[in-house]
C-alpha cells in the first residue's frame, strides 16, 4: 500500500492549453467531478451516471483504464467527434494506477 | 386562452410538487413542458434508475416517483400543456404575464415558476457544418410522419432503439433505406438488431457499420451524404433525407431570452423566495442558482414551498396567509374547476 493521497493528472482544454491538476484518491471522486472542482469546461450535465456526453474526453497517455461498461459504450453511441480514446470522464473513478494520465476535452457538440 | 394562479414552466418532479404546495395555499397552476409526458429528467432521461435521497424513500424509481407525484396532486386539479416549448413571454398592463408556446398556445397568469430543469429536451444535432441548410429540406432529427419517406431513398444514422425500430419499419416503407451506426454492435434490443441484421442480409436494407456521415450535398434540398467509414475512408451515397436519431438533449432555449440573470446557463435567484430579478418570475430547482445551490430533487421541493409564499402574496395581494400543517387540515383539494 502506498500512503499517497492524490496523483497528478493533466488535462488539456479546447485551446490547447494544458491544466496540471492533483486529484485526490480518497474521495471517491470520478475524473468529471474533478475537472468541476478545478472549474475546467466539463459540463457534467447529468451529474454522472453516463447519460449525456458532456464530458466526452480523449485519452491521450498510454495509460490501462477501466474498461467501458455498457452505460459509457451506449452513450458514446450518442455522441459526436467519438474516437477509439474517447471515454466519459465521469466513468473514470480516481486510482493510484492512473498517475501522469493525460486526457483533452473532446469539443463541445449540439 | 389558459388562466391560471401559477404557470409552472417544466413538469419535472419540483414543477409537480409545486402544484401540491400551491394547492394547499389554494392557488391553482398549470403546468407547461416540451416532453410530451410529465416527469422531465426522470422520465425521459432515467425512469429506471433509483433514487436513494428522497427523505422517507430508502430507494424509489425516478418512474415511479412521477407516478407518486402526480397522485399526490391530483386534488389540486393541474392543467397540462405537454409536447409544447414556453416560447415567448411577456408583461401586461395587468400585471399578468402571457405566455405563448412555440405551437401558438396562449396561458395567462400572475405568477411565473421556472422550474425548467436542464431546459427542454431537443434532438442532438451532428456537428456537421451546413446541416442547418438541409433542416426540412431533406434532413429531418424526428420522424413524424413515415408517410413522408414512402418510395424515397433515406439515410438513418445511430445505433439505438429508435434508429433500429424505423430501420425496421422504413424497409417496407421507402426506395432504399441505408443504416449508419459507428460501432460494428448496436445497444437497442436485441430482436431489433437481430430483425436489422436479417434484412440486411436479404438485401432490404444497407447496414453502413463502423461509419459515419460526415457531410450534406445539395441544390435547395438534400441530394447526397457524405459517409466516412473507419476503414476504408469516405464515399458519398444518394438519398432524398437524412434522419440522424443520436437521442436528446437538454437546452435552456428561449428561457435565455427573457431578460432573467442567466450565469452559466442557470438563472440566479434570491434564497428568500427563488425570485428572479423580474418580479412574479420565480425559478426553483436544477434551472436556478444561488450560493451553496445543489441541484438535488429534495432542494427543488423546499424552493418550490417557500416559492409558494411569496406567490401567495403576489396572486392575493390584500389576503393575510396563515401556515397550515396536513396533519392539522388535511388536504382540501379543488372541486370545481375555473
Amino acid at each position: 500500500m502506498s500512503d499517497k493521497d492524490a496523483i497528478q493528472i493533466t488535462i488539456i482544454d479546447r485551446e490547447d492549453q494544458a491544466h496540471a491538476i492533483e486529484a485526490p484518491l480518497d474521495m471517491n471522486m470520478n475524473l468529471m467531478e474533478v475537472c468541476k472542482a478545478y472549474e475546467l469546461p466539463v459540463e457534467g450535465t447529468c451529474g454522472g451516471m453516463a447519460l449525456c456526453a458532456s464530458c466526452h474526453v480523449y485519452v491521450q497517455s498510454k495509460h490501462e483504464l477501466p474498461t467501458m461498461q455498457d452505460e459509457e459504450e451506449d452513450m458514446l453511441d450518442q455522441a459526436f467527434f467519438v474516437e477509439d480514446n474517447s471515454r466519459l470522464c465521469c466513468q473514470l473513478y480516481i486510482k493510484e494506477e492512473m498517475e501522469g494520465l493525460v486526457v483533452k476535452l473532446a469539443p463541445e457538440a449540439g | 386562452m389558459i388562466k391560471t394562479d401559477i404557470l409552472i414552466i417544466g413538469a419535472g418532479p419540483v414543477g409537480l410538487f409545486t402544484v401540491f404546495e400551491a394547492g394547499l395555499l389554494k392557488l391553482r397552476c398549470h403546468l407547461i413542458d416540451a416532453l410530451p409526458m410529465p416527469g422531465g429528467q426522470l422520465a425521459e432521461i432515467y425512469p429506471k434508475k433509483p433514487i436513494y435521497d428522497i427523505p422517507g424513500y430508502p430507494s424509489v424509481l425516478a418512474g415511479d416517483l412521477v407516478d407518486n407525484l402526480m397522485k399526490q396532486i391530483e386534488p389540486f386539479q393541474p392543467g397540462f400543456t405537454l409536447g409544447e416549448r414556453a416560447q415567448s413571454l411577456e408583461k401586461l398592463d395587468n400585471g399578468h404575464f402571457r405566455l405563448v408556446t412555440n405551437k401558438g398556445t396562449v396561458h395567462e397568469a400572475p405568477v411565473i415558476a421556472i422550474a425548467g430543469g436542464l431546459g427542454c429536451f431537443e434532438p442532438r444535432k451532428p456537428p456537421i457544418a451546413n446541416i442547418g441548410d438541409f433542416e426540412d429540406r431533406g434532413v429531418e432529427y424526428i420522424i413524424r410522419d413515415p408517410e413522408l419517406y414512402r418510395d424515397k431513398r433515406v439515410v438513418l444514422a445511430g445505433g439505438g432503439d429508435s434508429a433500429l425500430d424505423w430501420t425496421i419499419y422504413l424497409a417496407d416503407v421507402a426506395r432504399e433505406v441505408w443504416l449508419v451506426h459507428r460501432r460494428s454492435q448496436f445497444r437497442g434490443a436485441l430482436d431489433s438488431v437481430e430483425k436489422v441484421n436479417e434484412l440486411d442480409a436479404r438485401g432490404k436494407i444497407k447496414l453502413i457499420t463502423e461509419a459515419q456521415v460526415v457531410g450534406l450535398r445539395g441544390n435547395g434540398h438534400l441530394n447526397s451524404v457524405t459517409i466516412k467509414h473507419k476503414k476504408t475512408g469516405e464515399f458519398d451515397q444518394d438519398t432524398d433525407h437524412f434522419v440522424p436519431l443520436f437521442g436528446l438533449s437538454p437546452k435552456l432555449g428561449p428561457i435565455g431570452e427573457w431578460g432573467l440573470n442567466v450565469r452559466k446557463n442557470a438563472i440566479e435567484v434570491d434564497t428568500l423566495d427563488y425570485a428572479t430579478n423580474v418580479p412574479g418570475i420565480f425559478a426553483i430547482g436544477d434551472i436556478n442558482t444561488y450560493p451553496g445551490k445543489l441541484k438535488l430533487i429534495l432542494c427543488g421541493f423546499h424552493e418550490a414551498t417557500l416559492m409558494c409564499q411569496s406567490a401567495f402574496k403576489i396572486v392575493n395581494p390584500d389576503k393575510k396567509l396563515s401556515f397550515k400543517y396536513t396533519t392539522v387540515t388535511g388536504i382540501d383539494g379543488f372541486t370545481a374547476t375555473v
